[in-house]
Parts: C-alpha cells; structure tokens; sequence
C-alpha cells in the first residue's frame, strides 16, 4: 500500500505559516492528502481557505513550515525540502495547468509543448515527437503549427495539459483549468484530465470552486480553516 | 534547444524592426560623430602631407603657421637654402578669407605659393585638372570643394583671378578649401589696405619731421614705398635632402637662425592637440552623451519589452527554465536590437556622410569598434531587465 501511494502523491501534516509573532498567519494548520496514480482528486474551498498556498507548496515554489511530501516515489519536503534543485523538480516531476493556458505567445503550439523536454536537456526532434504525439492524443494535432493566439479557449487549454503532461511528470497540479470556460468544455477538460492521468498514471489534483464540475469528482478534499477533510464524490463525468 | 529570443524577435519582428532602425539613426549620428573627428584629424594631415615640407620654419616663439599667426622677412629662404641637408626652401602665406566669384562668396584658404616650378614645396601637389600656376600674377588653383570651375574669375580683394587648374584633398585643418595664388599677390592681399587707411597713413607720415626733412630729398617717398609693401611671409617650407634626418636640419636653423623649426611629427602634434583639440572634446562630449542615450533606449526597449513578459517568465520559471536561460534571452534580444541598429546607424552614416559640408571620414576600424561598444552597451543595457526578470516569482503563475 505504502508502495501504491508513493508514485502519487502523499502529503502528511503540512503546514504553512506566513509571518512572525502576532502577524503570523497559519494558511495551512493540518493538511492530509493521498492522490494514487491515475487518480484525480478535487480540491475545493472558498476564497481565502488555503488552496493557492497548498497548491504552491505542492509545486516547490513556496516552502511549507512543517510536514511531510512525497511526490512520485521521491520524498520531496521532510520539514525541509530533500530536494537542491527545486527548478528540476518542477521540470520533470510536475506538470502544471492554469487557470488561463499562459502559452507562450511567441512560439507554436508544437513548440510550447515541445519546450519542456527541451528544458530537460531532449534533443529538439525528438521533444517535437513528443509534443505532436500528445497534441494528437489531445485531439489538436491539426493546430500544431498555430500560434496561441489563433485558438480558441478550449483548445488553447488542452495545448496546456499536453505541457504539462509531455515530461511524463508523476504528478499533475492544476489551478482552475475551467474558470474560463462553459460548462461543456469545462467537462470535457476535465474528461481528458482523467483521461490522461488512467494513460500515463499520473496523479492529479484540481482545484477548483466552480459548482458545476465538483460533482465530476470521485474524490474530493475540501480545505477550510487551512485543513483538509475528504469527501467521497458523485464521480459523474467518469463513469 | 529552440532560441526563445530568436522566436520572440520573429514573432513581434515590427516592434523589433522599428526600434532598431530608431537605435539605428541614433547610432548613425554617433558614428557620424566621429567620422566627423577623424574627418578633421585627416584634413590636418592632409594639408601637412600636400605642403610637400618636411620642415616649417616659423616666426620664434610661435606655433605658427597654422596654429599661431608668424611673421618672417621674405628673403629669410635664402639664408635656410645655405644650411647643410637643405634640398629647397620655399615661403609661403595663409590667409582664411571669403573669396568672390560672381554673385557668391567661397569661404577659403588662400595661399600664396612661389609660382613656376611645381616642385617647390607649398604647390598643390597635384592636379585633377588644368595646370600649375605659372605666371607671378592673377592665376589661381582652386580645390574642387570650392566649387570654382576652370576659366573662371575669382576675386580676392581687389585684384581678379583666373583659375587655372583644380586639384582635391587640398584643405585647412578647419575644412576650408584651399586656393594657391603667386606669393606676391597673397602678400599683397594680406596686407593690404584700403584707400582711405593708405591716404591716412602718408598724411601721417608726412607730418612726422624725422620723414620728412627739407634737406633730405626723396626720404619721405622712400618711406611711403616701405609702408606700401609687404615683405614678410608666414613661413618657410623646407624640404630636406636624402640622408637627412629631419632634427639634425632643424637644429642648425634653430641655432644659428634663431627660428623656429617644426618636423613633421612636431606639426602633426600641434595641430590635432592643439587646433582641433577643442573640437575633439565637444566631439567626444557628444559620443559619450550618445552613448549615454543609445544605452539608455536601449535599456528602457529592454525593460519595457520584459515587463510585458511578465507572467510567460513567471511561467517559464515554474515549469523549470534554468535563470540563465532567461536572461540569455534578454540579452540576445538586447544583443539583436544593437545589431539592427548598428546596421541600420551604419548604412544611415554611409549615406549621407558625403553630403556633410566638411569632410566625414567613417573608418573601419570605427565601425569595429562602434559594433563592439553598441553590443557592450546593449549588455549592460539588458541588465535592468534581466534583473527585473530574476527577480519574478514562478508563484506568479498560481492564482491565489
């Protein structure tokens, strides 16, 4: 079991504290998540509850107080991160998807997925044949020589989760991938979220406060207070 | 890995455009500039190399003939032509005036030559048209800057000139072209007074007894003649003869002379550390002042451009690009600006350096050395924008 839930993600009493003395604020007090590999999970809570700050600490970008994670089968934060290159970390073992798709507007659609392997240090070649394959997955293959601003917001968005799945990261954070989007598209999002993480057993947390796609989820954990309590969801949208 | 700068020119390649042919006008001034210097410093050598001296023997104590006024008696050649390595000695005048022809005026160098034999230093020493001045009185050769054409009458004060020929290079170290008219008559008209200053001077003269003594006939028009004339030249030309060494003729003039005595090197120095020495700090003001805007549009391009980019770099930084990927492409956007604009300020500069009144000389090596301080200037340039790029924070990228 242990084994199971260490190529997801595994977080233990994390916490997170900004400030000192009587300024100091606790915007995560006691945080427990499991996501299995293929999994995704929401994450929902209203303004101010701690989901951006879970989400960066997720993602390496701040550093929590106290806790214990485990991203894939590596132990990334033990109280102090266990991890030098925080940059690395984020490049392969983490994909990101946002609340608006952030392509970068000087290169084509193939290229902005392509960039990452090529951060990686991947031959421009075989990044590209990486990118087209996943473009194709995605069902935008035909839009591989476009530029970002000539999709529209749906296709814009599936671009983003074909970046933030080309390095096969073990684990996929994504920060309101449907608030810009009608509901029809905001289901299909998250029908390829959950497609792709069964394809490439990639563990996935959405975070959202949009109504009408938390009843999609199996799982979901509602953070309130700075801590989490999970829920068994209604699952719809997989089924 | 794909160049992110190369992309980004690429993909706003007007902007880009734009603002390097804008940089470019900058930098085509800058270069300018100092095509403008060497323009002078070469006018300078060039009216040293084309007086054909290797000697200038001036009034003592002055840095005549070019940077100071000097006064020497006319028959002082004869006296050099006797010192020992001394091949010719020729006097010579100058005078900066405005010279008349037809209903304009040329502002000019006229200089008095010893007329007849074209290889006595002082002659233009060559021609692109027409011949040496050859008679004592009223021919001209006149520097095709001017604009004088052969045939044509020119007047210097009073007395008329036929251009006889025409010859190129031949200016002052100020760009003034040069005309060459017989010593005599440059002499003459260096001197000369009005009619008015000229009845003055004999009433003078006249009233004065020491001049005129009732029992010393004839020494009041003797000393009239001596008041009429001139006989005094700014300089003596010498050319030396092989075996020489320039000092080793110079000193005995100094000696046994009591002159003044420049080589070629001493006069080179006056006149680019002293003539145009002022000229060439102003100039010099200018490229920094140049420099100084060049950097600062091009950091404020930078920046501006960077600070759009905000969020893509907040972006790159969490999905894992490495700071010095970042900044690299900063600085090559910075380093493709300058090269736009250097290539712009350089073909701007080319063209129209011709049509400048005085002589624009854009060197090579200035351009070498102008396309290495444009890309040092774009670098230090980028700095600003890079350190603002640094400083972003991937978290940027999350909402919250």
């Amino acid at each position: 079991m242990a084994d199971y839930f260490a190529k997801g993600i595994h977080i233990e009493g994390l916490r997170k504290r900004y400030g000192e003395g009587d300024t100091a604020v606790d915007a995560l007090k006691d945080v427990n998540m499991i996501v299995a590999p293929g999994e995704v999970v929401g994450l929902v809570g209203p303004s101010g509850s701690g989901k951006s700050t879970l989400l960066k600490c997720l993602g390496a970008v701040i550093e929590p107080t106290a806790g214990r994670m485990t991203l894939g089968d590596q132990l990334i934060y033990d109280n102090s991160w266990q991890i030098k290159d925080l940059r690395a970390l984020r490049r392969d073992k983490i994909g990101f998807v946002f609340q608006a798709p952030y392509l970068i507007p000087f290169l084509d659609v193939t290229d902005n997925v392509a960039l990452l392997p090529m951060l990686a240090g991947h031959a421009n070649a075989y990044s590209r044949q990486c990118a087209l394959a996943l473009l194709q997955a995605l069902d935008v293959a035909h839009r591989a020589k476009a530029m970002p601003s000539q999709l529209s917001g749906g296709e814009q968005q599936r671009v983003s989760i074909a970046r933030a799945l080309v390095n096969r990261p073990p684990v996929i954070l994504a920060d309101e991938p449907t608030a810009p989007l009608d509901s029809e598209r905001a289901l299909a999002v998250i029908r390829i979220l959950n497609q792709m993480a069964r394809q490439y057993q990639t563990a996935i947390i959405v975070v959202t406060h949009d109504e009408k796609i938390i009843p999609i989820f199996k799982r979901i954990y509602h953070i309130r207070d700075g801590k989490t309590h999970e829920e068994a969801g209604e699952g719809r949208a997989f089924e | 890995m794909i160049s992110l700068a190369g992309r980004d020119i690429m993909h706003a390649w007007g902007k880009f455009v734009f603002t390097g042919v804008g940089l470019g006008l900058l930098i085509g001034v800058t270069l300018t500039m100092a095509g403008v210097y060497r323009g002078m410093v070469d006018d300078a050598k060039a009216l040293l190399d084309n007086s054909g001296a290797d000697l200038w023997v001036v009034q003592k104590d002055t840095l005549g003939p070019y940077a100071e006024s000097s006064s020497l008696y006319d028959d002082t050649y004869r006296s050099l032509l006797s010192i020992s390595g001394v091949a010719r000695a020729a006097n010579i005048t100058y005078l900066t005036m405005q010279v008349q022809e037809g209903g304009r005026d040329v502002r000019a160098m006229v200089v008095g030559v010893v007329s007849g034999s074209p290889v006595q230093p002082g002659q233009p020493s060559y021609l692109i048209s027409g011949r040496q001045i050859t008679r004592g009185h009223y021919e001209a050769v006149a520097d095709i800057a001017s604009g004088f054409k052969l045939g044509q009458s020119i007047q210097i004060r009073r007395n008329h000139y036929t251009v006889v020929g025409l010859t190129r290079r031949m200016v002052s170290s100020g760009g003034d072209p040069m005309v060459f008219i017989p010593l005599k008559d440059a002499q003459e008209a260096q001197f000369l007074k009005d009619n008015d200053a000229i009845v003055q001077q004999r009433r003078r003269t006249a009233e004065n007894p020491a001049f005129n003594r009732p029992n010393v006939p004839g020494l009041l028009d003797q000393v009239i003649a001596s008041q009429s004339t001139n006989a005094f030249v700014n300089a003596v030309l010498v050319q030396i003869k092989p075996g020489f060494s320039a000092e080793e003729v110079a000193e005995p003039i100094r000696h046994w002379k009591r002159l003044q005595v420049y080589t070629r090197t001493q006069m080179q120095s006056i006149l680019v550390g002293k003539l145009i020495a002022t000229s060439a700090k102003q100039i010099a003001m200018f490229l920094v002042i140049l420099a100084v805007v060049s950097a600062a549009i091009v950091a404020f391009i930078i920046y501006t451009l960077t600070m759009g980019k905000i969020r893509e770099i907040a972006v790159l930084k969490l999905i894992g690009t490495k700071n010095r990927t970042i900044a690299g492409m900063i600085m090559q956007q910075a380093l493709g600006l300058g090269v736009i604009g250097f290539v712009v300020g350089k073909v701007s500069a080319t063209f129209w350096a011709p049509i400048f009144p005085k002589y624009v000389l854009l060197e090579p090596g200035d351009a070498i050395r102008g396309f290495f301080a444009v890309m040092l200037i774009c670098v230090l340039a980028s700095l600003l924008a890079i350190r603002a790029a640094l400083k972003v924070d991937p978290a940027e990228a999350i909402g919250g």
